[in-house]
């Protein structure tokens, strides 16, 4: 108990003493859990607002889209000239009877007729799909209207993400296959995913596709809208014929995906697949599809999430190493009075897992508090996530999580201090610098700043690959928000005059918010290195001072130490940024072009030169006769 | 007895100054100092602990800012330039000999002494070949390739004395240069110092130890940072004193 009480008062002593340096250390291992929680908040976040969209709606528990012969290329029309062909109006009436009489289904609404156009507003051009719709309430799938009124002749009502992506309200006049028509109602519904992933499910754009970033309309991202029944049948051509969308209710909705796999079997009513049937979706996959903006959320944070924490890992690591130093007459001490290597050990780690657990609790808090901003489903549910999901498995990781960051960084140099001679500790000499021959010979060919600061960084090699990781760690973040950049240009980006992919514009704040996290950690890590290099070098600075070097070439030197190791760390980054985005985005990728990636390393090795020279000329500030004269003394 | 060129000044100062703190507080480390160096003279500064010898030392080698007076190097205005300036002149005209050495603990003897040609942009290969003939002069040729850590207290100070004379400067500053040496270390570091008075070096060194005061031209005594008296030294190393230091005539 004794031994307990000693490791705490001494840890406790040791942090109130060095206040700066735990705040420092606070902050790295807080940003780690910080975004870990946030991205474990988001499990599941989209499911109660689906369920309560599906409540107020009496949302469908199968939507089944069928009308049109889309043979082969199931759902995609590659003539640019000519849709598929509608089926029969026998065909049609034989599917919805054979669907509408499915073992199971209890109601159903439709078959609405739906035209497949482009919606024309504020200079954006967008394939919609336009449902057409009775005035009166439907029995199952009726859209919660947010603001406006219901269908009319000539008025339309826009799903609400849709309706924020064009910018539109209630009111505003849009063109439909050319036609005028005024926004007569904002509303949303569970019968389909909201805007842009409505294709993922039951929206099938007949009229002619064309891949993203042609010249004509892209019809990756299909939008959702109603009008009257009229007003559908009228937009129909032999270009883009109607198809249909029929709403079933099931007395099991648990059973929906079941009934999917039954439909399409050998000798269900949707097979052969060049039948009219074309799409049919589960109210689950359509939840699923629902939280993908969401899903996108949380694949970037968990990525973001391992570089905060490989970044915390590098700047406790430098924090600890330099605390070590100043302990070293602390561990001669404890020695000479009788501890353990072991207790030694125990007192230098206590006070950074101490550290560790209060940054676990600040990650918790702060996610916590923090989660709301990033849980919104979006515009296409009602209802919000409610508190975010901090389980007990969510507190254990995060808890974890911050002391391992604290242990892997402090426990091998607590080990070797505890280790070191007695006698030496208590004679608190300080360490040297370690000798790289090689490196002194190379430097004495270069201009003095260079040579300055590669003996500098030769001599606490460890710290100078402690830089690198974090740099590269940093470049990471950065390489990896310009391949999204590049990504969403070439292949996701709306071409001009079509609308943008809110999922795409969610991700990329995300993905900032996340790069100036990385960035606020990398500064704080590369000013105390430079600081951390000032106080180890200052003797030698001192002396080279003395010998003739300018103070701005000490300066120099001290940030060349800095940036030398910040060009590998840089370059790296670029390969394991790129990596990055493929491991958390499996789909397309664009890499960056290259002078974006040459201006990313120019810049981060400007930064790092700079955020190093502000140390550098707070310690040559001071007299080398001074520190010369302290070093005698 | 040794005459004093008065035209041949290589150093001097008039009214020099250092304080430290304020009113109650205030501290004159160096007050009111007037000195002159000629060409090729032996000066040494003696005086107890603390009588601000070796903050003396230091503005006269511009590694510290004047609070007042005039110091001037070969007719240049130390007090009016700059760190820049400062900087080349430590580099090309002053030799500094600290008490505890000062050697670089990573670099061998040898890139020791290289250090202050490598930073006035000297080629490596003639900063090597300088150091090498210095170290040889110095009596350490077998040693160039040693720690500091691997020589003696007496070996380190010569190789310190080697690095001070790389850029042949015109004046070499020694603080204490056998304070943290014993008696026999002592011997060989004065002999060294006999050794550039006689080639005509101009030197300060700042003792308290009256052997090596006995190898100048010309000891101040200094108390309470002012100079209280002066005794020009008859005969040097090759006189009474001398013998006495323990230096064969």
């Amino acid at each position: 108990m004794g031994k307990i009480v000693l490791v705490a008062r001494l840890a406790a002593r040791d942090i109130r003493r060095h206040q700066a340096q735990a705040v420092l250390l606070l902050l790295a291992i807080t940003a780690a859990t910080t975004t870990l929680v946030l991205g474990l908040a988001l499990s599941g976040v989209t499911n109660h607002p689906y369920q309560q969209t599906r409540a107020a709606t009496n949302g469908p528990d199968l939507v089944v889209g069928y009308g049109v012969n889309l043979g082969p290329t199931f759902g995609v029309n590659l003539n640019p000239t000519q849709g598929p062909p509608p089926v029969s109006a026998a065909q049609l009436r034989a599917d919805t009877s054979a669907l509408t009489h499915l073992s199971g289904v209890t109601a159903y609404s439709g078959p609405y007729p739906v035209a497949s156009v482009v919606l024309q507003t504020h200079g954006l051009t967008v394939p919609v799909q336009a449902e057409g719709r009775e005035q009166t309430p439907a029995a199952v799938d009726q859209p919660k209207l947010t603001s406006g009124s219901w269908v009319r002749p000539g008025g339309v009502v826009i799903e609400r993400t849709f309706a924020e992506a064009l910018s539109v309200g209630v009111g505003d006049q849009v063109t439909l296959d050319g036609r005028p028509f005024t926004v007569a109602g904002i509303a949303v519904t569970a019968a389909a995913a909201p805007y842009p992933n409505c294709s993922l499910t039951n929206c099938m754009f007949t009229g002619p596709q064309t891949a993203p970033s042609s010249s004509n309309v892209s019809t990756l991202n299909v939008g959702l809208a109603w009008v009257t029944e009229a007003d559908a049948r009228a937009m129909a051509s032999p270009q883009a014929p109607l198809s249909y969308v029929l709403n079933l209710k099931l007395k099991n909705p648990a059973t929906a995906p079941a009934l999917v796999n039954q439909i399409f079997a050998p000798g269900g009513v949707g097979a052969p697949t060049s039948a009219g049937i074309d799409s049919v979706n589960s109210w689950q996959a359509i939840s699923s599809a629902a939280g993908e903006l969401v899903q996108d959320e949380q694949s970037v944070l968990k990525a973001g999430s391992l570089l905060a924490v490989l970044l915390a890992v590098a700047s406790v690591a430098v924090l600890a190493g330099g605390r070590m130093a100043e302990r070293t007459r602390r561990v001669g001490l404890l020695k000479a009075v009788g501890s353990t290597p072991g207790l030694v050990a125990a007192v230098l780690v206590a006070e950074n897992l101490a550290l560790a657990l209060v940054a676990a609790t600040a990650g918790l808090v702060i996610g916590w508090a923090a989660a709301p901003l990033i849980t919104n489903p979006g515009a296409g549910l009602i209802g919000t996530a409610g508190p975010p999901s901090i389980t007990l498995a969510t507190i254990g990781l995060t808890v974890a999580l911050a002391l391992a960051v604290a242990l892997a960084s402090t426990l091998v140099p607590a080990i070797k201090a505890a280790r070191s001679s007695t006698v030496s500790a208590l004679a608190d000499t300080p360490r040297p610098p370690r000798r790289r021959a090689a490196l002194i010979a190379l430097s004495a060919r270069l201009p003095v700043p260079l040579l300055l600061g590669i003996r500098m960084a030769a001599g606490r090699l460890r710290r100078a690959v402690l830089g690198a990781a974090s740099i590269a760690v940093t470049s990471a973040g950065i390489v990896a928000l310009l391949t999204f950049r590049a990504t969403v240009d070439h292949d996701l980006g709306p071409a001009a005059g079509q609308v943008g992919d809110p999922v795409v514009t969610r991700d990329t704040q995300m993905l900032l918010v996340l790069t100036i996290v990385l960035v606020a950690l990398a500064v704080l890590n590369a000013v105390c290195t430079a600081w951390a290099t000032v106080l180890d070098f200052r003797r030698s600075a001192a002396l080279a001072r003395a010998l003739g070097a300018s103070p701005r070439q000490v300066s120099a030197g001290v940030a060349w130490a800095q940036v030398l190791p910040a060009v590998p760390g840089t370059l790296l980054g670029i390969p394991l940024g790129i990596g990055l985005f493929k491991a958390a985005d499996h789909g397309m990728m664009t890499i960056p072009p290259v002078w974006w990636l040459a201006a990313a390393v120019l810049l981060t090795l400007a930064a790092v030169a700079a955020l190093a020279s502000i140390p550098a000329l707070l310690g040559t500030r001071r007299p080398a006769a001074e520190v010369l004269q302290a070093e005698t003394a | 007895m040794n005459t004093i060129d008065a035209g041949a000044y290589v150093l001097r100062t008039r009214g020099l100054r250092k304080e430290y703190g304020r009113e109650a507080g205030l501290v004159r480390a160096v007050d009111g100092v007037d000195l002159e160096v000629a060409q090729g003279e032996t000066v040494a500064i003696m005086g107890p602990s603390g009588c601000g010898k070796s903050t003396l030392l230091y503005l006269l080698g511009g590694l510290d800012r004047a609070s007042g007076g005039e110091i001037w190097l070969d007719g240049q205005d130390l007090t009016q330039m700059s760190e820049r300036a400062l900087a080349r002149l430590r580099r090309d005209a002053i030799g500094f000999v600290f008490q505890a050495f000062q050697l670089m603990d990573e670099l061998t003897a040898v890139e020791n002494v290289e250090l202050p040609a490598l930073l006035a942009s000297r080629s490596p290969r003639a900063a090597r070949k300088r150091a090498l003939d210095l170290l040889e002069q110095v009596g350490l040729a077998d040693r160039a390739r040693f720690l500091p850590t691997q020589l003696s207290g007496g070996q380190r100070q010569r190789v310190a004395v080697a690095r001070a004379l790389v850029a042949d400067p015109l004046v070499v500053l020694a603080d204490e240069p056998t304070g943290n040496l014993d008696s026999a270390a002592t011997v060989e570091v004065l002999r060294l110092f006999d050794q550039l008075h006689t080639a005509g070096q101009t030197l300060v060194i700042v003792t308290h130890d009256p052997r090596v005061a006995a190898t100048a031209d010309r000891m101040i005594s200094m108390r309470d940072g002012a100079f209280t008296d002066q005794t020009m030294l008859q005969g040097g190393t090759s006189g009474r004193l001398g013998s006495l230091a323990g230096l064969e005539g």
